[in-house]
């Protein structure tokens, strides 16, 4: 067996070395993103045509899909994390599980909002009490209520326990948000893009909208280690690397 | 151009969702950026005081 992966996920595992590593990813992820973030934003409002229903107002969709893709993603995520988190005790995964909440909470907002907007001049409502809707918004007080319970600790470890437990329980509420639209007969539409069978889509309207999904991912990833390594050098601020690290900063 | 910023009536919905996506994005991005500055501000602050105290101990 490669002997080698698990002494490297250990040592990465280790808060100086991961510090270092998500510094050296950060800027590459950044630049990725916006990049295909860009391509994709041209793909949908200039390249791609106009909807036969909706006009131009459907360009929401490339930023609203991914959002909401995004959303419960980085939930998954972030429960895997509370998981490991709670069962090993890893340090780095109450970090990652606490530090995703934030990311997830403003992904969630952007795709409430940006579904208010679609829906105003297309149901010619700003809110429903629809099944998809409200279970994206049950998502959101999910992400406030880890980070509110993550904060109201004076012991930032039990803090993150206790947040990482609820974000546990509360993946329960990711299938719900995916599969409301079958579960129930909602407002909202069904699933345009399948990762089994014929997506809905024409290709010109598909290509930008999986470009910004990967767009997404990648500004994850760039959001996640900055903030990871803005909080771990609050943790390990009285270790011998972090003080290092600040005496360099200045010089 | 005045057509497409025009989004067929739409310019609205469509605009103020692609500004929302950007600035939320930016803020979320930015705030950590600022926050590690910070805590390393406060480290080096507290190692300050540290070593004035082992400063007056030793005279």
């Amino acid at each position: 067996m490669a002997n080698w992966i698990p002494t490297w996920l250990h040592r990465l595992g280790s808060p100086p070395t991961f510090y270092r590593f998500a510094g050296a990813v950060r800027p590459w992820a950044l630049t990725l993103a916006l990049i295909t973030g860009a391509i994709a934003a041209y793909g949908g409002l200039v390249l791609a045509p106009a909807d036969y229903q909706q006009g131009d107002a459907y360009r929401i969709i490339f930023i609203h899909v991914p959002s909401a893709w995004m959303s419960l993603f980085i939930y998954f995520a972030m429960g895997v994390a509370a998981f490991i988190a709670l069962v090993w005790r890893i340090k780095l995964a109450e970090v990652v599980a606490m530090e995703s909440a934030p990311i997830g909470a403003a992904f969630t907002f952007i795709t409430l909002v940006t579904g208010s907007l679609w829906g105003k001049p297309m149901w010619g409502t700003w809110w429903t009490w629809d099944a998809r809707l409200t279970s994206e918004l049950v998502l959101l007080f999910l992400y406030l209520g880890v980070i509110g319970l993550f904060h109201s600790f004076e012991d930032r470890r039990q803090g993150a326990r206790a947040a990482a437990f609820l974000a546990l329980i509360g993946v329960v509420n990711v299938p719900i948000v995916h599969f409301s639209v079958n579960w129930w007969n909602t407002l909202h539409q069904g699933s345009t893009v399948r990762l089994l069978g014929p997506s809905h889509i024409d290709a010109r309207m598909l290509w930008p909208l999986l470009t910004m999904m990967l767009a997404t991912k990648c500004y994850y990833v760039a959001s996640l280690f900055g903030r990871v390594r803005a909080d771990l050098v609050a943790m390990e601020s009285g270790k011998d690397w972090v003080k290092a690290l600040a005496v360099e900063e200045t010089a | 151009m005045n057509q497409f910023l025009q989004m067929g009536g739409y310019a609205f919905y469509v605009w103020t969702s692609y500004a929302v996506f950007a600035v939320v994005l930016l803020a979320d991005y930015f705030a950590p950026v600022f926050r590690r500055r910070r805590n390393l501000r406060d480290v080096r602050a507290r190692m300050a005081r540290q070593g004035a105290r082992r400063r007056n101990e030793n005279a």
